[in-house]
């Protein structure tokens, strides 16, 4: 297929940015997107042009590292699905696709489509764990998990730490990615000693870093790779108000 | 013999920390002879890590936790990022708590035979002993490991095995480890006992007065090249499957940082076991950049089939009829059939599609065929088992396969070579570690499915802590500082290639090299080898490099976030790595795991192993870009587990 794609060009994060339009010939329609950038890199690379630059790793959906806003939707058009597991197919010869990289406060941008996202690892800092020193932990069968509850606890842990949530956010708030960590561990007998100076700590880590305040948009859980659900802010909130009133 | 003009052969490497005594009370005698760090030392010892991966990153945690300072790197913007978080299947321990006969012993034994006699025992059976402290650990950390309905930790059976030993988290199991291994270490952070640089590289190693004390590292953002200093550095960077340019590993996992140790000193051991998965995704073009796994569960229902006849294979796989289908694994392999271990099968592939018989684009692939399992089980119950799998196959091919087979093919997965170390885990560099993939390890010429995370985890938070500090213990060394002529000379050693590569300005991308060089390795390097083929590849690639030293072309500058010069870098290392594996085939004349020597097989094509002249694992010292490897053999004694035959038939 032919298509033409117009890619956010920032050479640095202080310099200004703007989309610059690219002719890509030829791309089969079985080429992943990403794919479909190496192509194109290639050819600038050859013609004497600076590459685009993006993040991406596993290019399977789980690391969490590629991030593109295409068409305007973090991640593209295809539901639960990650920029890097988006094929050519779901477009059509001729298409015009606009690629930018994820915007946020919190998440300033580094070159092209690459941002910074240590943001989210001062959240978990902050308290997105259970203190289990190595070596002091009890046999695994001590303390039986119901599977309703460990299941649960799963599901919002398949959170790969991508941001769309954010990118996708009319506040820029990672509500979303905090919920699902305070889900996962407040769904396990481990985790309650921790559970409310967990979520006042992850809250307050999470307005420290920029991120904006959240107001049920709703648009995050829409985005979600892994289609964390919202209800997840509600657990967080409720979560937060048990915390506070027993200060 | 052709080989001498390849290679040259040393003094035979020694194991001089391996305890003796009966296997069983061996670790416990080595943690008690190790010395030991006296608390109030610790704060005064600095310990860099390279790699945030399950072994990078348990250890980092598990040595900040011991009041050590650690420093961290990565190369991703996140440590939770690392390759580890892909893994699926699971992770083995000897828990038994199937109560199916499992025991420490079992899976001492399993790994043993299943590493094909290329292990050394007691690091074996120290690996299964850890194994069950493993799960209690990351079950108290949250690790939302799968259970049944009385709320305990559910087992499978995997990759044939006879017991139920792997636990998992749905296929994600990687993922739920790496990111409790990533919560402690983020905790340590929080607590300002780990110094993590993420986005940061490290290009070469630094070794003062004979014992490694740094590293050189650029910062990924703004291409800053920095020293940084530490009583013992540990490598944890992972393994070096990309080097076939297509595998199932993240498009950034790389060897520079065992290359560079290698370069200084440290030996390489048996780079040429590399295991290659039966049930990947075929490629689909030219534009493919890395290969994506489907777990082997799918071959307990999958049926594997390429049509008998090779004029068939243009047509699609509903016309063709039942008697024309050859169900080649079930016929070889009666016992076993669709499950017989992933080398086998993987060969066994190989061979129908070089008969001209494989389906797909390029002929390369067999069908995985599940109409007989939705017909005997129903629609609904394979979606039940495999339907996450059956849609990430449709996203990734545009084919629905409840309607026709998948196609499969074989990949690169894991590679059981790497820096040689001894059983506390340090590389013949004094105070340079290596854990994780990026060691020899355990495994021998072939890994068990779900005993890579185990590993990982078992050098991480248990081996490691304990025998490190026996050598922290003389420490705190010397400082080092920046003046310093071997700190020095590390430094610009890195500029100077930085340099080089941006000034060649050539006509050939980076990817085209890594491409070309991948498909030597496959070619002639892969599932079969000969002396011949190998031959020929060490000549191809010597030209190659060649060719890249004049040709490539690094757009950008050294200052700033330059992706292509990352890739350059890898590139470079791959290519002699890619040598230096060819040459390890070569002089290994056996069939034996991973390797599978064409001129080394029984008469009706199995493997066959030659434990006289071959039962040691291979250790090599680098001799300058030009000159001969230097072969140092470590002879493997068993004393528990006596060498066999696998048959399968
Ligand atoms: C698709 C797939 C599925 C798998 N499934 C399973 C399974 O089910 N069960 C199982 O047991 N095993 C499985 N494996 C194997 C297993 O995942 C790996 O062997 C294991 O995770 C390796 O862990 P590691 O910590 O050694 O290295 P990695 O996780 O690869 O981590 C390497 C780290 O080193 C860093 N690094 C590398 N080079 C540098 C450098 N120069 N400078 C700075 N940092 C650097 C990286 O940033 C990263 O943090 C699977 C592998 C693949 C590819
Ligand atoms: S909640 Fe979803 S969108 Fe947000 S970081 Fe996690 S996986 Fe990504
Ligand atoms: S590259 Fe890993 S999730 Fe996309």
């Amino acid at each position: 297929m032919d298509i033409k794609v117009r890619v956010w060009r920032q050479s640095g994060p202080t310099a200004g940015g703007k989309m610059v339009t690219y002719d890509v010939k030829g791309i089969s329609p079985d080429a992943s997107f990403l794919e479909m950038i190496d192509v194109l890199n290639e050819t600038l690379i050859l013609n004497g042009d600076d590459p685009i630059a993006f993040d991406h790793d596993c290019r399977e959906g789980i690391c969490g590292a590629c991030s593109m806003v295409i068409n305007g939707v973090a991640h593209g058009p295809e539901k639960a699905t990650t920029t890097c597991q988006l094929h050519m197919r779901k477009f059509k010869d001729g298409d015009v696709i606009d690629v930018e990289p994820w915007r946020a406060a919190a998440f300033p941008v580094i070159k092209d489509l690459v941002v910074d996202r240590s943001a989210f690892d001062k959240i978990i800092q902050a308290g997105g764990y259970i203190t289990a020193p190595t070596g002091t932990a009890p046999d695994a069968h001590a303390a039986p998990v119901p599977k309703k509850d460990a299941d649960a606890a799963f599901e919002a842990a398949t959170c790969i730490g991508c941001g769309a949530c954010v990118a996708a956010c009319p506040n820029g708030s990672s509500m979303l990615f905090t919920a699902a960590k305070i889900a996962h561990l407040g769904l396990m007998p481990q985790g309650q000693p921790e559970r409310d100076s967990r979520v006042i700590d992850m809250l307050q880590a999470q307005d420290d870093a920029g991120f904006g305040g959240c107001t049920n948009a709703g648009e995050c859980t829409t985005v979600c790779p892994k289609g964390i659900p919202l209800s997840l802010i509600g657990r967080l909130n409720s979560d937060y108000r048990k915390a506070i009133s027993k200060r | 013999m052709v080989a001498n003009e390849f290679w040259a052969e040393g003094e035979p490497v020694v194991d001089k920390a391996a305890p003796d005594g009966p296997v069983e009370t061996r670790w416990e005698r080595r943690k008690f002879s190790a010395k030991l760090v006296n608390p109030a030392n610790r704060r005064k010892l600095t310990v860099i890590v390279v790699g945030t991966g399950l072994a990078g990153g348990s250890a980092a945690a598990t040595l900040a936790e011991a009041g050590y300072r650690v420093k961290s790197y990565c190369y991703q913007d996140s440590p939770r990022r690392a390759h580890s978080i892909a893994a699926q299947g699971g992770i083995n321990a000897a828990k038994n708590y199937r109560n199916d006969g499992d025991s420490v012993y079992r899976l001492f034994y399993d790994t043993v035979k299943g590493g094909d006699f290329r292990a050394r025992e007691s690091n074996v059976y120290r690996l299964a002993q850890v194994s069950v402290n493993i799960i209690d650990q990351c079950v108290a950390q949250g690790v939302p490991f799968a259970r049944e309905y009385g709320g305990l930790l559910d087992n499978r059976s995997f990759g044939g095995t006879q017991v139920s030993r792997t636990f998992y988290a749905r296929g994600q199991t990687g993922q739920q480890l790496l990111l409790g291994a990533y919560q402690a270490m983020e905790r340590q952070i929080g607590l300002g006992n780990i110094e993590m640089n993420a986005r940061h590289e490290m290009l070469e190693l630094i070794i003062v007065d004979g014992k490694a004390r740094g590293i050189v590292v650029r910062d990924m953002v703004t291409g800053e090249i920095t020293t940084e200093f530490a009583d013992a550095v540990v490598l944890a960077s992972g393994g070096y499957g990309n080097v076939f340019f297509l595998s199932t590993n993240a498009k950034g996992c790389n060897v520079t940082a065992s290359w560079r140790a290698h370069r200084k000193g440290a030996l390489f051991a048996n780079p040429c076991y590399t295991q290659i998965h039966p049930t990947c995704i075929p490629e689909s073009g030219s534009h493919q950049s890395k290969l994506t796994l489907m777990s082997e569960s799918l071959r307990n229902d999958g049926r594997v089939w390429v049509p008998k006849r090779a004029e068939d294979c243009q047509k699609p796989a509903g016309e063709i009829a039942e008697e024309d289908r050859d169900y080649y694994l079930e016929r070889i392999y009666p016992s076993f059939g669709n499950l017989v271990p992933r080398d086998i099968a993987s060969r066994a592939a190989k061979n129908v599609c070089d008969e001209g018989r494989g389906v797909g684009p390029g002929g390369l692939g067999v069908y995985l065929d599940f109409a007989d399992a939705i017909k005997r089980l129903g629609r609904k119950a394979v979606e039940a088992k495999y339907g996450n799998l059956f849609e990430m196959y449709e996203r990734i091919t545009g084919e629905d396969p409840y309607e026709t087979p998948m196609r499969i093919y074989p990949a690169v997965h894991y590679t059981m070579g790497g820096l040689w170390v001894d059983y506390d885990l340090q590389s013949t560099i004094e105070g340079l570690f290596v854990v994780g993939e990026a060691n020899f390890s355990d495994h021998g010429a072939n890994r068990l499915g779900a005993s890579a995370l185990m590993q990982g985890l078992a050098d991480g938070y248990f081996v490691l802590p304990n025998t490190i500090s026996n050598y922290l213990a003389n420490g705190p060394f010397p400082a080092v500082s920046e003046t310093d002529a071997p700190v020095v000379e590390a430094r610009k050693e890195v500029e100077d290639r930085i340099a080089k590569f941006l000034s060649i300005d050539g006509d050939r991308t980076v990817d085209s090299f890594h491409r070309e060089l991948g498909q030597i390795m496959w070619e002639y390097c892969g599932m079969e080898r000969t002396e011949e083929g190998l031959t020929k590849a060490i000549g191809l690639i010597r030209a190659l490099k060649e060719e890249f030293w004049t040709r490539v072309k690094v757009p950008g500058k050294g200052e700033e976030l330059n992706q292509n010069l990352e890739k350059a870098g890898r590139v470079a290392d791959f290519l002699e790595l890619g040598e230096l594996m060819c040459i390890d085939a070569l002089h290994r004349r056996e069939s034996c795991g991973g390797h599978f020597r064409a001129e080394s097989q029984t008469s009706d094509g199995e493997a066959l192993r030659h434990d006289d002249e071959f039962g040691y694992a291979a250790a090599w010292e680098y001799f300058g870009a030009d000159g001969k490897p230097t072969l140092h053999k470590e002879d493997l004694n068993f004393e528990y587990v006596h060498p066999s035959t696998r048959s399968y038939k």
